[in-house]
């Protein structure tokens, strides 16, 4: 780990004044992937920005029936939340099929969002990067990319986003609020907030430096039902082989793209009158492999139309 | 010199276990120590004055020569005390054509610009502190000129040659009897390049007073390792004072040491201070050993009444250039099943990986993964319940060598575990049992694993407060070797548990050899008991010949131990009192045990049946186990806690190995790909439903004097077969590439057109 400055922001607009200041500087919240990834030397923040104490840790009711959620309020905390399980237990189910309790105690809901990749060569140093190191290549194009991404992937980079708790806020359509290093609020739909990988894989939202994201937004659950499916290697503790979310009509997939995929082909296939088989085959006729993940494609196509089915009976039965 | 006759017909305190304290579930003796972590292990204790830290730094590259060295920046970085690479590192004792697990050679680090496995280490940087070193360690510029290298097992299979001093071994005429079988299995297996993934990492604490050193270091062997440090350090044994008095782990990946020991011994010399060096996780993956890789063909020929009439088992693994590990895969199918023509053997690939060495259960744990589950599939062929098949080619006398078995009960185990488990309600056809989205199946395999006994010392001091202290140069690896020697010790001296010591993980301590091959319980315990049996004698002489004792002219072979209380006949006094009277300085006896001269006369071996049940889900491919029971027969039990966990714990390192573990190899870089707890994974508390272990009622009084086996490795050794095939009795899939992971479930599902 390399030597870096620490201060603790008390409250929103103190805390971007000092990111703007701050050349090299970083927000911390739940510290779960960030320390991480600065014992590794990945990320080597000169300067860390301790947010997680700010006033942003509530979860609120929204005048339109939505809820609004403070960034800091913890992974543990949201999936707890009586009314987000009761309307969106999509969100619940999605959260707590990541990590393990001790991260969920500790991880924010906007850590969570800006967590990194898990790629495997993005972890090791002496290995080909193009996102940890741009120029430097990939190594996961010709090598061991069975957890590597099958949408919206590049020649530079076929990274997935490991966020579970992001898959869910896609389907259920929610939005970012921020504050801008400028003290400028801002806010983005879920599905603008990340990129896709393309010519700069090191750049991995639409965020600029130092902004800091104050809340997630989500509008009234949609009618229907809502499930949370996640495939991995073992029962608990590991990151998805592939995941779907699915909340009414909406669809969502996870470990799959470089972000949150929210399946927009599948939803106008449902919306068209298709079958889920169908909504998912469409969406996966822009699906395309790197050798190893190529499994990802049977996966979800086997996975989606049941998750699809199971929702909608969740629908019918509530 | 011993023998097995003898053992048989002598009785002793542990066999008459008169006090209870053999075999009942004794909490661990250093229980409250590790559950408060305040147990020292090796890279936090405390030496005499302020320590320096080194790090080390790891070869990007799998193979190829250090063609330039640059570490200006890194010995200009504060606080840096010591940049060593090849070029620089002090001499040491020169590097063994190949190593052995029994012979003491040095094992020099940094000894030559040559890189022979991606990670291997090639530099450390020592600082005042661990962040300084590690940014130290970051600046160290090394040059490399890559050559062209081999890493992929797969692709080299037919490069397989015979291992050194190895033959094949065969008996009658395998290929007739195999042609002429009516009913045959002809498969290849393949199990990956696993890791240890011990908790605790290798470390080390060195520091020098004089020409003496003192290393606390994470090892499972300690002779061995003072002896291989002395070697490499080029100094005498005498001065190098080994301590390992808690091990996080070893499994086989410390049955050695690694570069954290030489160099922190090197560089506290070099710097008169005390050094710290411990590996990193990702360090660990690939600096220290491995699990190799096997590809395994296993042929099987039987009647049409299911008697095996050819039985193949060929192993090809891997070991990295320099060394000749061999994952012995074959071995254990040479003691299992009868059949009169009989094949088997093994191949080895050498790699430019890192090096192959031992891991639990080495041989059996891969290599019950193909046999067992090929006799699944004959069973299948043959329609008959798979237990029947077993318990119809169960040999009377060792298939291979005619020796009598010491003891062999697995027939016993099958038929308990069926039993107890509910194994007649499994449907032979595959496919037939739904619970919500989950297809469930019942599956099991038989396990056998070696039982082994090497020499060993110890010594047993009665002091004047009656309190035994046991010492021995052992090692507890977590298996529970504290405590089984306290509970040997109480019961063989008479004395309550409370009153027993341990000192154990120490050079200058009577020499054992350590925890491995599951052999560790056995061969220390039946020194301690020797060592008891001594002292006993020690101080009955004591008792008769003092005037002042009760027991003064008493029948010394008729003296009691109970309760801390001596006793002959109705006269009796405290033990306490007789050694404060007399011996207030305490008193001393010596104990050992070698190998029977005559035990090679018996085939001896640990056994065992696995009985597990699995859901499927295959629309995902999933799988997760709901229950498992194992029932084993080991011989007497010690500590039926410490035992048990040891057979779970085995049982679940199974689930792994059927499931989840495996250390991919970068096809590019020669590195293992997943090189973290994140990334190789083992099973988690979810991934375990219903776990029992059950040990029968055993004595083997021709193993050892106390009639002890050990436990350590049995319970992995055909856990991850029985989990193979409660996958195919679920849904109807073979997949005999390990781990069986979603993506291989799908792809075989889709093969089916499912
Ligand atoms: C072993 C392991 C397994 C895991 N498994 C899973 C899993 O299965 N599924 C899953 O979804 N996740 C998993 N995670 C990831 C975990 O969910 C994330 O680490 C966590 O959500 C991050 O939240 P945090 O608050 O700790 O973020 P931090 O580590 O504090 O920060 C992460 C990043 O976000 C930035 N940041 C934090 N807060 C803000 C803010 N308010 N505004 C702007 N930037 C901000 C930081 O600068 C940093 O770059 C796993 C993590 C580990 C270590
Ligand atoms: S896929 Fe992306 S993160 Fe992974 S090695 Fe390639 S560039 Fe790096």
């Amino acid at each position: 780990m390399r030597p870096f400055t620490y201060e603790r922001a008390t409250d929103a607009a103190g805390a971007v004044t000092s990111a703007a200041a701050t050349p090299g500087s970083k927000f911390i919240a739940g510290g779960t992937n960030l320390l991480d990834l600065m014992k590794l030397e990945i990320e080597q923040p000169a300067h860390l920005i301790d947010v997680a104490r700010l006033p942003l840790a509530a979860i609120e009711d929204a005048q339109d029936g939505g809820l609004r959620i403070g960034a800091m309020v913890t992974n543990s905390h949201l999936a707890a939340d009586a009314r987000v399980r009761a309307r969106y237990p999509v969100l619940t189910q999605a959260i707590v099929a990541g990590g393990s309790g001790q991260l969920r105690n500790k991880a924010t809901t906007g850590g969570n969002l800006l967590q990194r990749t898990r790629c495997a060569y993005f972890y090791d140093t002496a290995k080909p990067c193009n996102k940890r190191q741009p120029g430097s290549g990939c190594g996961a194009l010709e090598g061991l990319n069975r957890n590597s991404a099958i949408f919206g992937g590049s020649h530079a980079c076929i990274a997935t986003h490991p966020s579970d708790m992001a898959v869910a806020l896609s389907a259920l359509g929610a939005s970012v609020e921020t504050l801008s290093p400028h003290g400028e609020a801002r806010a983005f739909d879920l599905d603008d907030l990340h990129r896709l990988p393309g010519e700069t894989p090191q750049i991995e939202t639409h965020l600029i430096a130092g902004e800091l994201i104050t809340a997630v937004v989500l509008p009234p659950p949609p009618s229907g039902g809502q499930v949370y499916r996640k495939v991995r290697d073992r029962a608990s503790y590991a990151a998805g082989l592939a995941s779907i979310a699915v909340a009414g009509d909406q669809v969502a997939l996870g470990a799959v793209a470089h972000k949150p995929w929210r399946a927009r082909l599948a939803e106008a296939a449902l919306a068209a009158g298709g079958s889920p088989t169908e909504a998912i085959a469409a969406e996966l006729a822009g699906a395309s492999e790197n050798g190893r993940n190529g499994f990802k494609i049977s996966l979800v196509a086997r996975l989606g139309p049941v998750a699809i089915a199971e929702a909608r009976n969740n629908g019918s039965a509530a | 010199m011993s023998s097995v006759i003898d053992w048989e017909a002598a009785s002793n305190p542990v066999k008459e276990n008169r006090a209870g304290n053999i075999g009942k579930a004794v909490d661990r003796y250093e229980g409250p120590l590790k559950v408060t972590g305040t147990a020292p292990y090796a890279y936090e204790v405390a030496p005499p004055s302020p320590p320096a830290y080194g790090v080390l730094v790891s070869a990007p590259i799998a193979r190829g020569r250090i063609a330039a060295i640059d570490i200006a920046a890194a010995q200009a970085s504060p606080g840096v005390l010591l940049v060593w690479t090849h070029a620089n590192a002090p001499a040491q004792g020169p590097r063994p054509a190949r190593y052995d697990f029994f012979t003491p050679a040095p094992r020099p680090s940094l000894d030559s610009d040559q890189v022979h496995y991606f990670g291997q280490q090639v530099a450390v940087v020592v600082a005042d502190t661990l962040e300084n070193a590690t940014a130290g360690a970051a600046l160290v510029n090394l040059t490399f000129e890559e050559d062209a290298s081999s890493v992929i097992f797969h692709d080299h299979y037919a490069e397989g040659v015979q291992p050194p001093g190895e033959s094949d071994v065969e008996i009658g005429d395998f290929e007739a009897g195999f042609a002429a079988a009516p009913v045959k299995i002809d498969d290849v297996w393949r199990s990956p390049l696993q890791n240890h993934c011990q908790m605790e990492p290798c470390a080390t604490t060195a520091w020098w007073e004089g020409d003496k050193l003192t290393v606390h270091t994470s090892i499972q062997m300690v002779r061995y390792a003072q002896n291989s440090l002395a070697e490499t350090l080029m100094i005498s044994n005498k001065n190098v004072h080994l301590l390992t008095r808690y091990v996080g782990g070893g499994f086989g990946g410390k049955g050695s040491f690694y570069d954290d020991l030489v160099l922190a011994s090197l560089a506290a010399r070099e710097l008169r201070r005390p050094v710290k060096i411990a590996y990193s996780r990702q360090q660990m993956m690939h600096g220290t050993v491995h699990r190799p890789a096997t590809e395994m063909r296993v042929r099987l020929g039987a009647t049409a009444d299911g008697k095996l009439t050819a039985m193949s088992m060929m192993t090809t693994t891997h070991c990295d250039r320099r060394g000749n590990f061999t994952e012995h895969a074959s071995n254990f199918a040479r003691n299992l099943y009868a059949a009169p023509n009989r094949l088997t053997g093994h191949r080895l690939v050498r790699l430019d990986l890192p090096v192959a060495s031992a891991m639990r259960a080495p041989g059996e744990a891969s290599g019950t993964l193909s046999l067992e589950v090929a006799m699944d599939e004959l069973a299948e062929k043959l329609g008959m319940d798979p237990v029947e098949l077993r318990i119809r080619n169960e040999p009377p006398t060792d298939p291979e060598t005619g020796k009598p078995f010491s003891i062999r009960q697995l027939v016993r185990c099958m038929r308990e575990g069926a039993q107890t488990f509910g194994w007649d309600k499994r449907q032979p056809t595959p496919g037939q049992v739904r619970d919500g989205r989950w297809l469930v199946g019942l599956g099991m395999a038989a396990a056998i694993r070696g039982n082994f006994l090497l020499p060993a010392k110890a010594s047993f001091t009665v002091d004047a407060d009656g309190v035994i202290t046991v010492k021995q140069g052992m090692t507890d690896i977590g298996t529970g070797t504290y405590t089984v020697l306290a509970q040997i010790a109480a019961e063989t001296l008479g004395v309550p548990l409370g009153d027993v010591r341990v000192e154990i993980g120490d050079s200058e301590l009577p020499p054992a050899p350590g925890s491995g091959g599951q052999f560790g319980a056995a061969t220390a315990g039946s020194a301690a008991l020797d060592a008891g049996m001594n002292l006993r004698k020690a101080i009955a002489e004591i008792a008769i010949s003092d005037p002042a004792s009760p027991l003064f002219g008493g029948p010394s072979e008729q003296i009691t131990f109970q309760d801390g209380v001596i006793a002959i006949a109705n006269r009796s006094e405290r033990l306490a009192d007789l050694i404060r009277r007399n011996r207030p300085d305490g008193l001393t006896a010596d104990g050992e045990v070698r190998p029977a001269a005559d035990a090679s006369q018996w085939s001896s071996h640990t056994y065992g049946a696995h009985y597990v049940e699995v859901g499927v889900d295959t629309v995902t491919g999933e799988v997760r186990t709901r229950r498992m029971l194992g029932v084993f027969a080991a011989g007497r039990i010690l500590n039926w806690k410490t035992a048990r966990s040891q057979l779970t714990g085995g049982m679940i390192w199974g689930v792994g190995s059927a499931l989840t573990e495996g250390n991919s190899v970068d096809p590019h870089h020669g590195s293992l790909i997943n090189q973290d707890l994140a990334g190789y994974l083992v099973p988690v508390q979810a991934d375990i439903g219903e776990l029992d272990a059950v040990m029968l009622d055993e004595v083997d009084d021709k193993a050892n004097p106390m009639g002890i086996k050990g436990v350590g490795e049995l319970g992995i050794s055909g856990a991850g077969a029985a989990v193979a095939n409660a996958i195919y009795n679920a849904c109807g899939v073979r997949v005999r590439d390990y781990p069986i992971t979603p993506d291989k479930l799908i792809a075989a599902l889709e093969a089916q057109g499912r």
